[in-house]
């Protein structure tokens, strides 16, 4: 029925679509570990990204991975901006509150997406949409391929700041001890905010990936929030490592159960996977502490 | 229950049921029932978050499986639509009490129990829009056929009385938990779970009466919906944005307040018919509105309407009885 071939190949281009969930994930994860709350608004901000990836090709006709170079620090600006200037004041610091602003933003930036785009499908053209590359007997899609290279490079290069830098030793002392990062003089406020832009950032990469071989239109990024937050939980919130292995692990399940159950069916295993890591362990595969 | 508690619920139910006798718009009428619908959903979701602090970000989990049952009874198995209600409350009811089972036993909150909600809404749409059993992605038409019997009346002020009955009668159960041992005990477990259990509630039974009663009371409201509309799909039934719709209605309204759902519904929806007015055929204004006065709400109403409202009350009250001047220091 299935051979080797194609189970394997399913698989492999799983692995690959993973890299994407797990860069978006890789945001969700960073907010949570420090600001300890789902940002709800993550799916519209990815669909924004994917809106500027798709307009800088439309309009100014730019490459999308030429795309992301600009993207990322607007990106980071805007998350900056959110946080530090709409879901911090409006929450009053308050970890449900942030729940339901975040929420709020997200219904917000959808339908304003909505009515700048109407509902239609949009989606970008390049030479290498659908370029192969054949490793023995096997076909992987080339930008596939691209995006699974650069969601372990950024993650790598996210795990570098957060270990290396002044900025990174501060977001993870907030996230360990917010009150005593305060006494101690870090700028608490500027952390969560920082923390936040960088989760934007992550962003803009997927978006830059995701826009060759997908499509954009309002509502998409709920359906990637939806993956990312399995990918956050099964990786245990607030762990990168996690949300790499995670990301690629969801992506070779949804491929799989696409290929054995039918298309309609694919994201299933996802979500029971979902429930049963939140019945049987909540903090996790790779999480530690409660 | 005193009769101070009935007087506003009697009070409410006599304009409403006015209403329609000043009212005679018909889209006016499919908006008020449809709010009512979504009121009525609300409370539901208002049992279990409000007064139990348990924050379901799936609660069409439960509509879906109201809307779904009354539609799938009648059309495959021919089963009065009556009966069909009662047994779709009773089915969401099991589905609360299955997923409240699952998630508190393992001792699932906050953000965990927000996220496992919203996973079983998603699984309930993905299942009802792949099996055939269902109708599939092409959704289910309940027949036309206008028969007092089959919850089809040819006037639409009766279905509006009669989602206005269920309204009330939620508005009389909800004001009874309050005022009952067991709404007491709700409480205490949202406030602190860990001393309400040292002082002898049995919290896990007492969320899984909560998320039982929610979930009927929503799953019922969902079969309004089908029964109205006669159409239903997985994306309407299951989808992500009823659960956002039922949970914004109490926040924005007022949480675990008897009558914040009704508020907060009356005023989304006022609000979002007013934007469309405004700004034409602009896709998703109304929508804009529910999430920036979401926003707005929690920076400066927690509490919600009536959160404001009594706080408003309290300080003229002040004012009142102790001269404006007081008050400025009084309120530092």
């Amino acid at each position: 029925m299935y051979s080797p071939q194609i189970i394997l190949e399913a698989a492999l281009n799983g692995l690959m679509t993973g890299a994407v969930y797990a860069l978006i994930a890789l945001g969700l994860t960073l907010i949570y570990g420090v600001l300890h709350i789902i940002n709800f608004a993550h799916g519209a901000l990815l669909t924004c990204a994917m809106f500027a990836v798709w307009i800088a090709w439309a309009v100014l006709g730019m490459d999308p991975y030429l795309a992301i170079l600009p993207l990322v620090p607007l990106m980071f600006v805007l998350g900056y901006g959110l946080q530090r200037f709409v879901i911090g004041p409006a929450s009053h610091g308050d970890d449900g509150n942030i729940l339901l602003v975040t929420l709020g933003l997200s219904i917000v930036l959808e339908n304003v997406l909505l009515a700048l785009f109407q509902s239609d499908t949009r989606t970008l053209d390049t030479d290498y949409s659908f370029q192969v590359v054949a490793l023995g007997p096997l076909l992987l899609s080339y930008p596939r391929l691209i995006g699974l290279g650069v969601a372990v490079v950024v993650t790598g290069l996210l795990w570098l700041v957060l270990n290396r830098t002044d900025t990174g030793k501060a977001i993870r002392a907030v996230a360990k001890e917010k009150l005593g990062a305060n006494l101690v003089g870090i700028d608490v406020p500027h952390v969560y905010a920082v923390t936040f832009g960088l989760g934007c950032a992550c962003l803009a990469v997927a978006a830059g990936l995701l826009m060759p071989t997908f499509y954009v239109n309002p509502r998409i990024g709920g359906a990637f929030v939806l993956v990312a937050f399995t990918v956050v939980v099964l990786g245990g919130m607030g762990s990168l490592p996690g949300a790499l292995l995670g990301g690629l692990f969801i992506g070779v399940v949804e491929s799989l159960c696409g290929l054995f159950l039918g298309d309609s069916l694919g994201q299933i295993g996802i979500f029971l996977i979902f429930i049963a890591v939140l019945l049987v362990r909540p903090t996790g595969l790779f999480g530690a502490k409660a | 229950m005193t009769a101070r508690d009935l007087i506003p619920i009697a009070v409410l139910t006599i304009l409403a049921a006015l209403l329609p006798l000043v009212v005679t718009s018909s889209p006016v009428l499919n908006f008020l029932v449809f709010m009512l619908i979504v009121a009525l959903g609300a409370q539901g979701w208002n049992i279990l978050g409000g007064f139990g602090g348990q924050f379901s970000f799936g609660h069409a989990a439960f509509f879906g499986t109201g809307a779904y049952v009354t539609a799938i009874l009648q059309l495959r198995y021919g089963v009065n639509a009556w009966a069909g209600l009662m047994l779709a409350t009773v089915a969401g009811a099991v589905v609360g009490w299955v997923i409240g089972f699952l998630s508190f036993r393992s001792g699932l909150r906050g953000s965990y129990f927000a996220l496992v909600t919203l996973a079983f809404a998603e699984v309930f749409r993905i299942l009802a829009n792949a099996a055939s059993f269902t109708g599939g992605a092409a959704g289910l038409l309940i027949k036309l056929d206008v028969r007092p019997a089959n919850l089809q009346f040819a006037d639409r002020t009766v279905f509006y009385w009669l989602v206005l009955a269920f309204v009330v009668a939620v508005l009389l159960l909800t004001r009874w938990i309050q005022r009952s041992r067991f709404g007491a005990q709700l409480v205490a477990v949202r406030e602190n779970e860990d001393a309400a259990k040292a002082l002898g509630v049995n919290s896990l039974r007492v969320k899984l009466r909560a998320i039982a009663l929610s979930g009927g009371v929503t799953a019922l409201s969902g079969c309004l919906y089908a029964q109205y509309f006669l159409y239903i799909d997985a994306n309407i039934a299951y989808g992500s944005w009823i659960s956002v719709e039922l949970l914004l209605a109490p926040i924005i309204g007022g949480v675990g307040t008897v009558f914040g759902p009704v508020v907060g519904a009356l005023t989304l929806h006022g609000l979002g018919e007013v934007a469309k007015q405004f700004a034409g055929r602009i896709p998703g204004i109304d929508l804009i509105v529910f999430g920036g006065v979401l926003v707005l709400a929690v920076a400066f109403a927690r509490g919600g309407i009536l959160g404001l409202l009594e706080r408003l009350r309290d300080r003229s009250r002040r004012m009142v009885t102790r001269g404006p001047k007081e008050v400025s220091h009084a309120g530092r």
